[in-house]
C-alpha cells in the first residue's frame, strides 16, 4: 500500500472527478439545500460522515458476507439498508447536538438515504475493486468533494439573490446553468492528475 | 382517470417541472439511445414498484414504510439490471452504475410516498405510467439535444452536414447542466405562454 496511490484516490474523488460535477451524483441536495452557506456546510459534513461509514461497512459486508456466500445479487438491497441505518443514526446525533441545524436541514437530512452520491460511491467501490484502505479514503474524498461543491454553490447562490434573472430561468434553471459553469471551471483541475 | 396519466407528461413533468431524478437525467444523456433505455428501465421500476406499494399500502406500518418501499424498489431494480445485462450488454455497460442507481432515484420513492401509498392499484399504475413516460420523454429530448450538438447525430445516425464541428462541451458534464438549465427555461416559458393565452381567451369571452 503506497501513500502516493492513497493521495491520488483522495484528490481524484474530491476534485478532479468531483461526484457532483462530473458524475452527477447528489444533485437533489445540491439544488435543494445550497441556498445558505451554513446549512450547506452542515449537510456536507453529515454526508461526508455517512459516506465514509457506508464505504467502510459495505466493503466489509461485500467482501466477507456477500461474496463468500454467493449472494452478490443482494448487493443493492444490502447497501441501501446499511446506508439507511447510518442516516438514521446521524439524524439522531444531529438532533441531540444541534437542534438548530436539525431544523435548518429539515427534509434533506432523511433524504441523505436517497442521495445517489452515497449508493453511487459504494457501487464505484465495488466496480473498481478497491482494497479496504482505498475504499475508506475514497469515501472520505468523495464526501469532501461533495461538501466543496455544495458550499461553493451556496456561496454563488447567496450572491444570486441580487441578480436580475429572467423569469423563466428562476429557480432550477439558473441553478443548473451555474452548476454547468462550475463544472467547466472544475475541468481546469483535470491536468492535476495524469493517468 | 386520464388526468392521472396526462399530468406526468406536462404539468408535473418529472424532469422539467419537478426537477427530480437528476442523476440519470444528466449522466446518461450523452446519446439519445442511452436516454431512451434509461427512461424505459426507470419506467419499468416505477410502474412495478408503484403497483406493489399500492397493494401492500394497508399492511405496512407507517414507521417503517420508507425502508419497505426502498426494498421493494431495490428488488425491481435488481431485476431490471440483470435483464439489461443479459439482453442488452452494450447498453448496460455504457449506463454502468447508473442502472443500479435507479434505486435512489427520488422520482420513484417520491411517487410511492406521495401517490401509490394513498391510492388504489389502477390509479397508481396510471400515475406511474404517466410519470415514467414524461421522464423518458425528458431524457430523450435532453439526449437528442446533446447528441445533435455534441456529435452531430441522432440515435447514432449522422444528421449534421460535413462542415459541422462537434461541440465537445455538450457531451461533457458541463454541457449536461447547461442544456438542462436552458431546457427548463424553455419549458417554463412555453408553460407561461399557454397559461397566458388561455387566460386571455377567458377574459375575451367574459368581456
Amino acid at each position: 500500500m503506497n501513500v502516493e496511490q492513497i493521495i491520488l484516490i483522495f484528490v481524484a474523488a474530491s476534485v478532479t472527478n468531483n461526484f457532483v460535477l462530473t458524475y452527477f451524483l447528489g444533485i437533489c441536495p445540491f439544488i435543494g439545500v445550497s441556498n445558505k452557506v451554513e446549512s450547506a456546510v452542515g449537510l456536507g459534513v453529515a454526508t461526508t460522515f455517512v459516506m465514509t461509514m457506508a464505504a467502510t461497512f459495505t466493503w466489509l459486508i461485500y467482501h466477507y458476507i456477500l461474496v463468500p456466500n454467493g449472494l452478490v445479487f443482494l448487493q443493492y438491497v444490502t447497501f441501501i439498508i446499511v446506508i439507511a441505518s447510518f442516516v438514521q443514526f446521524v439524524e439522531m446525533v444531529i438532533r441531540k447536538i444541534s437542534p438548530a441545524l436539525y431544523k435548518a436541514l429539515g427534509i434533506f437530512l432523511p433524504l441523505i438515504t436517497t442521495n445517489c452520491a452515497i449508493l453511487g460511491l459504494t457501487l464505484f467501490m465495488v466496480l473498481r475493486d478497491y482494497t479496504f484502505i482505498e475504499a475508506v479514503i475514497f469515501g472520505l474524498g468523495a464526501g469532501v468533494g461533495f461538501t466543496l461543491a455544495l458550499v461553493l454553490m451556496a456561496g454563488i447562490r447567496e450572491e444570486l439573490e441580487f441578480a436580475d434573472v429572467p423569469d423563466s430561468l428562476k429557480g432550477a434553471g439558473i441553478t443548473l446553468i451555474l452548476a454547468g459553469m462550475l463544472a467547466l471551471s472544475f475541468m481546469g483541475f483535470g491536468g492535476l492528475i495524469s493517468g | 382517470m386520464l388526468k392521472d396519466v396526462v399530468k406526468g407528461l406536462w404539468r408535473e413533468n418529472p424532469i422539467f417541472v419537478q426537477v427530480l431524478g437528476m442523476c440519470p437525467a444528466l449522466a446518461v444523456t450523452t446519446r439519445s439511445i442511452f436516454g431512451l433505455s434509461m427512461g424505459m428501465a426507470t419506467t419499468f421500476v416505477l410502474v412495478s414498484s408503484s403497483v406493489v406499494v399500492s397493494l401492500i399500502r394497508k399492511a405496512v406500518p407507517p414507521q417503517v414504510r420508507i425502508p419497505m418501499y426502498t426494498v421493494v424498489i431495490a428488488t425491481f431494480v435488481t431485476a431490471a439490471d440483470y435483464f439489461l445485462k443479459a439482453n442488452f450488454f452494450e447498453i448496460s455497460k455504457a449506463l454502468g452504475p447508473y442502472v443500479p442507481l435507479i434505486v435512489v432515484n427520488c422520482l420513484i420513492l417520491g411517487r410511492a410516498e406521495a401517490f401509490a401509498s394513498k391510492n388504489g392499484v389502477l390509479r397508481s399504475f396510471l400515475d406511474a405510467a404517466g410519470m415514467g413516460i414524461g421522464f423518458t420523454a425528458g431524457l430523450v429530448i435532453l439526449g437528442s439535444a446533446r447528441e445533435l450538438l455534441g456529435a452531430g447525430s441522432l440515435f447514432g445516425v449522422r444528421v449534421m452536414g460535413e462542415g459541422f464541428t462537434n461541440w465537445i462541451i455538450m457531451v461533457l458534464p458541463a454541457g449536461a447542466f447547461i442544456t438542462l438549465g436552458l431546457l427548463v427555461g424553455v419549458f417554463n416559458l412555453a408553460d407561461q405562454k399557454i397559461k397566458k393565452d388561455t387566460a386571455c381567451h377567458v377574459t375575451e369571452k367574459s368581456g
